[in-house]
């Protein structure tokens, strides 16, 4: 993917993709004009999409940049360090952002109060930076910073949701309280991390920390970082937020992270599981097939089957996600190549589908007002279109051939099969079943029965019907043309397993005198 | 696409498709008729002047499709279903049915277009089409029983269908060639599983022994004008694939010999004389299949013959038989008899008919199958002769006497019918007039077969050995009716083989229906219980009001992060591994 850009811009790609949204947050909110925010918001996403796509082409082939910001040479200086893992969440993260912008320019007309458009801006793009500077940095304690950017700005977007239904505001103060403790968690385990070897620089540290395997701050340090970023990403126990969050929030914030915030978690555990510690410790191995393993299991079966009893389309689909974050979880811990490229494709897998479902629920949404199963009854017929991309994405939930979701499937029980585990391949078929329940009763209410007479929804504007649909056909493409997702995820993963990322890398700006 | 349309649009199967979709838009009546008469014409021309070789290629997905093989042998079997469709068009100028007459012609296309087929997918394709096209003419009838009939009969056309193309795919994996070619290759034994499935569709098609009960439950079940159209394509396109991709199979000459004999016995005692032809053409499709069997050049001569022969003298059977039905209402020999005095001309073509059927020298089958009998004895198959020879004295008997004695002679039944409608009579005549021509002037048929024949069937020998056996058979047939030995024909469904699926079958389907049936409804009653217990649990639990989905106050998940941080810290710490 010969992806041109000037050389200017070339050299400050990483940088430019978290600065301009990071711009463009104060700018929406400042000049308190919609139109004018809701411009330079989608501006600044398609503009971080394109040095996304531009980093992604660039390490494709397992290279690594590092990117020395303001000139100064790590370790003291922060570092941005960008391989195949992260340029494929900066991918996933900024191309969502970018299809769901649109969306949520009609939808917020429903769901929020005027005044606040601009604010719902300037906090989206805050969060978009947030997530963006989770992904790309290489320090560890920036990724901290970028976390609670992104967190911060996300209780306020749930928060935003209370127009239409006061119970976001109780989901939005759940989810602050416990992800603070899910991020202090995080802050403590960095700081044991750095009173044992005083940096904070990933490469460094991943040096600093060989052979340092008995040392047990940095051992409580895994457990508290593992933990921390288990509860920002929904791992099963420490799910409870997940779902009164996503139901409450507006639909377009709800698709936006379920698309996105779980995902940059699961790097984030990625990253210091196999970057800065390492897969050779043996706290980190029972760590992984003690307490991830079974909860990845359990996530898989219990998350599904509370799914198949919700009456809330969108609380289901916060479920399925919890049940999706399992098999991301499941392919971490086969600790082999396979299993951790099903987890990366998944991650972009996933994003697409939940993306489109949770976009198609939201233009009902607009047009009926509720995303209570009850009240869908016809849609079919009344909302074709947008009921055709729930179709397509339920399908792709499932993982039903030629859709996306049977692409990361297919490599997860081949990950597993390389385990000889052949009981987790029937697992994850078996959990597969759940998913068709779940998502057979969506569509026996749509097209099964009978709209009742007095409906008067009619197919949701095109300015829904757009984005939607580009998730729908991409969750169909990538089911097709699997070659792209599965390579760079398979880099990803090598380089994530043999420690690529602390290897050498090209370094794109580093002022040299200072060096 | 546009080079599949291309290489479609020179075959003559494109003129069927092109009158069957015209048809429906021009108006009821003659033209309608006339349109069903054309295009058979139109087809023999196309092939008697196309050239040998193969055209009409194209290629699809990588397959090497061909839709025109010219070759002798694709040529006359071309030429005589053209000349049959022809035949039976005009005999049924009377249908006003449209359904029927497109029917007729999409079936006589498919059939012509696998003739010319030269890889077995287009094969696959004009299979399947004769099969959904025929039933169509069963199906015409429009009672309960041939509606019946129709599924029972597209369901084994379409079984062959299946079967064949499980072989040919299987076949594909094996060799790599969908080319329809002489698959024997170094004899049965070195057959992989796709050839032999392909021979098994064929046989089904072409009524084996134990696959051919299709035949005698159908065609009698169509109309009378659909029984004609019938009698002609099917089962001759499945010897024309025989003789294409299997001659020389030394183990279908028992199979032949078997089929040549065992239809005599049931055509023997059958009372529905259209019926009783029926059971006569699967008798005449051994000889055929024999002549594959034995494959020398000049068995498979009688072969395309014996076919060109037999399409002409069973369709004039069938017509006499048709048009007898078509004015009286039955074709019951119990219920007929006597009816030369209204129907004198008709009796004089079914005399014909018979005499070709039963080889009298100067009729039809005497030139083809003394080829077959020939080939058999000169390469040393004495039994096999013996038993062709028994068989075409019991032909003789079932079919050259039983039909027309009993149809326009015997008992007087009392009835008086109109003598058949005048393009019945038209239609005979011609078919009649071909069966004779060919009988006297044999050279001009043996011109069309696919090898140089040298023979005379006009031997002495041949004509003396011929009448000898005739006579006998006429002798034997007049004693035992002098006598009272002959089989009365009695009202009554002979029950052939086809029993195991009409009566025992249902009966073990049914038996074995009910016992699951009992015992899975007692199995879903404690099912149902477990299950609704379980159900009910699983609510309890993941429900919305269950633990698992429950909202929780803030402090339980704060306490779930406690201890899973504990866990966590738990075996970091403790050096479990």
């Amino acid at each position: 993917m010969p992806l041109l850009l000037p050389e200017a811009l070339a050299d400050h790609a990483p940088m430019l993709a978290v600065l301009v949204p990071l711009l463009a947050a104060p700018l929406a909110m400042l000049f308190g004009n919609r139109a004018f925010a809701y411009g330079i918001s989608f501006a600044a996403s398609v503009a971080s999409f394109i040095f996304s796509m531009f980093l992604l082409a660039r390490v494709m082939d397992g290279s690594v940049l590092s990117y020395h910001l303001g000139g100064w040479a790590p370790p003291l200086g922060i570092e941005y360090r960008v391989d195949a893992a992260n340029a494929l969440v900066l991918l996933i993260v900024s191309a969502i952002s970018a299809v769901v912008l649109p969306f949520a320019r009609t939808s917020i007309e429903t769901e929020i109060a005027e005044r606040h458009h601009t604010l719902f801006y300037a906090c989206y793009m805050l969060c978009f930076t947030g997530l963006m500077g989770v992904a790309i940095t290489g320090d560890a304690f920036n990724v901290f910073v970028f976390l609670e950017v992104s967190s911060l700005s996300t209780y306020v977007l749930v928060a935003l949701g209370a127009e239409k239904d006061r119970r976001a505001l109780s989901a939005a103060y759940d989810y602050l309280i416990l992800g603070t403790i899910g991020a202090t968690f995080f802050v403590i385990g960095l700081g044991l991390i750095y009173m044992t070897t005083g940096t904070l620089n990933m490469a460094d540290l991943a040096q600093r920390l060989t052979g340092l395997e008995s040392n047990r701050t940095l051992r409580s340090g895994f457990a508290f970082i593992v933990v921390g970023m288990g509860l920002k990403m929904a791992i099963y126990p420490l799910h409870r937020w997940l779902p009164s969050a996503y139901t409450y929030a507006p639909s377009a914030v709800s698709a936006f992270l379920a698309a996105t915030a779980t995902k940059v978690a699961i790097y984030v555990v990625l990253r210091f599981m196999f970057s800065v510690y390492s897969a050779k410790f043996g706290f980190e191995r029972d760590t992984l097939q003690l307490i991830i393993f079974p909860f990845a299991i359990i996530a898989m079966f219990a998350a599904s089957i509370v799914a198949c009893y919700q009456i809330n389309l969108k609380r289901m689909l916060a479920y399925s996600s919890i049940a999706q974050i399992g098999y991301m979880l499941l392919g971490v811990s086969m600790l082999n190549v396979t299993g951790l490229s099903a987890t990366l494709v998944h991650l972009f897998n996933h994003a697409v589908t939940k993306g489109a479902l949770f976009l198609a629920v939201g233009a009902i949404v607009y047009r009926t007002g509720s995303a209570l199963l009850p009240h869908m009854a016809g849609l079919g017929r009344k909302m074709p279109w947008t009921s055709a991309a729930i179709v397509i994405g339920g399908l792709s939930l499932i993982g039903i051939p030629s859709t996306a979701g049977f692409v990361s499937k297919w490599v997860l029980i081949a990950g597993a099969f390389e385990r000889d585990a052949w009981p987790v391949a029937v697992l994850i078929v078996a959990s597969s079943l759940i998913a068709v329940v779940y998502v057979w009763r969506v569509l026996e209410v749509l097209y099964l029965q009978p709209a009742p007479a007095n409906s008067t929804a009619t197919e949701a504007p095109l300015g829904l019907l757009i984005p939607t649909w580009i998730l729908a056909l991409a969750s169909i493409w990538f089911g097709l043309d699997a070659d792209l997702t599965v390579s760079v995820s398979r880099t990803a993963a090598e380089a994530l397993l043999n420690g690529g990322f602390g290897g050498d890398a090209a370094i794109i700006m580093g002022v040299e005198g200072r060096k | 696409m546009f080079e599949m349309l291309n290489a479609f649009s020179v075959t003559p199967v494109f003129w069927f498709i092109l009158g069957a979709l015209a048809l429906p838009i021009v108006p009821k009546g003659p033209l309608r008729a006339a349109i069903t008469l054309v295009i058979p014409i139109v087809s023999a021309w196309i092939i008697w002047n196309a050239t040998p070789g193969v055209y009409a290629t194209a290629s699809l997905g990588g397959l090497d499709i061909t839709l025109m093989r010219v070759d002798k042998l694709s040529t006359i079997f071309g030429l005589i279903f053209s000349l049959a469709a022809f035949l039976a068009a005009l005999y049924a100028w009377h249908v006003k049915d449209p359904v029927q007459q497109i029917a007729t012609l999409l079936y006589a296309g498919t059939a012509i277009g696998a003739v010319f087929a030269g890889d077995l997918i287009s094969l696959f394709v004009y299979w399947e089409g004769t099969a959904i096209a025929s039933v169509f003419l069963i199906w015409a009838r429009k009672t309960e029983g041939a509606y019946q009939t129709g599924m029972r009969y597209l369901v084994i056309q379409i079984g062959s269908g299946v079967v064949l193309i499980a072989g040919i795919a299987l076949h594909y994996q094996a060799s790599g060639s969908i080319a329809f070619d002489r698959l024997t290759g170094e004899g049965p034994q070195s057959w992989n599983i796709g050839i032999w499935l392909i021979l098994l569709a064929f046989g089904i098609k072409c009524a084996f022994p134990l696959l051919h009960n299709w035949l005698q439950d159908s065609y009698p079940a169509a109309t009378v004008t659909g029984t004609v159209t019938l009698s002609a394509f099917t089962t001759k396109m499945a010897v024309y694939c025989l003789a294409r991709a299997f001659p020389g199979t030394e183990f279908l000459i028992y199979v032949g010999a078997v089929m040549t004999l065992f239809p005599i016995f049931f055509a023997e005692i059958e009372n529905d004389l259209r019926r009783v032809l029926a059971y006569s053409l699967n008798n005449q499709l051994g000889f055929m299949v024999v002549g594959v069997g034995v494959g020398t050049e000049m068995s498979l001569n009688g072969t395309a013959a014996h076919a060109f022969c037999h399409i002409l003298y069973k369709a004039l059977l069938f017509m006499s038989v048709g048009a007898v039905l078509y004015r009286t209402g039955t074709s019951k020999a119990s219920e007929l008899g006597g009816l030369y005095r209204t129907m004198p001309w008709t009796m004089i073509f079914c005399i014909v008919g018979a005499a070709s059927i039963s080889a009298f020298p100067l009729f039809s089958g005497f030139v083809s199958k003394s080829l077959i009998l020939d080939a058999a004895a000169d390469n040393k198959y004495p039994i096999v002769w013996a038993a062709l020879v028994f068989a075409s004295a019991g032909v003789l008997s079932h079919s050259g006497i039983k039909i027309p004695y009993f149809a326009f002679f015997a008992h007087d039944s009392g009835k008086r019918p109109k003598e058949a409608p005048r393009h019945m009579l038209i239609a005979m005549g011609l078919t009649a007039f071909a069966c004779i021509f060919i009988g006297v002037f044999p050279e001009l048929l043996y011109a069309l077969l696919p090898y140089e024949v040298e023979y005379q069937p006009y031997t002495w020998a041949h004509v003396l050995a011929q009448l000898q056996l005739l006579v006998f058979a006429l002798f034997a047939f007049a004693l035992l009716m002098r006598y009272g030995f002959f089989p009365d024909e009695k009202r009554g469904i002979n029950v052939d083989t086809d029993w195991v699926y009409r009566k025992f079958a249902p009966a073990v389907v049914g038996f074995c229906t009910r016992l699951v049936s009992v015992v899975w409804s007692e199995m879903a009653r404690g099912a149902g219980f477990l299950l609704r217990a379980g159900q009910t649990k699983l609510a309890q639990i993941y429900g919305p009001e269950g633990r698992v989905a429950q909202v929780q106050p803030t402090g339980t998940m704060v306490l779930w992060l406690a201890i899973l941080l504990g866990a966590t810290l738990a075996i970091n710490l403790l050096d479990i591994s």
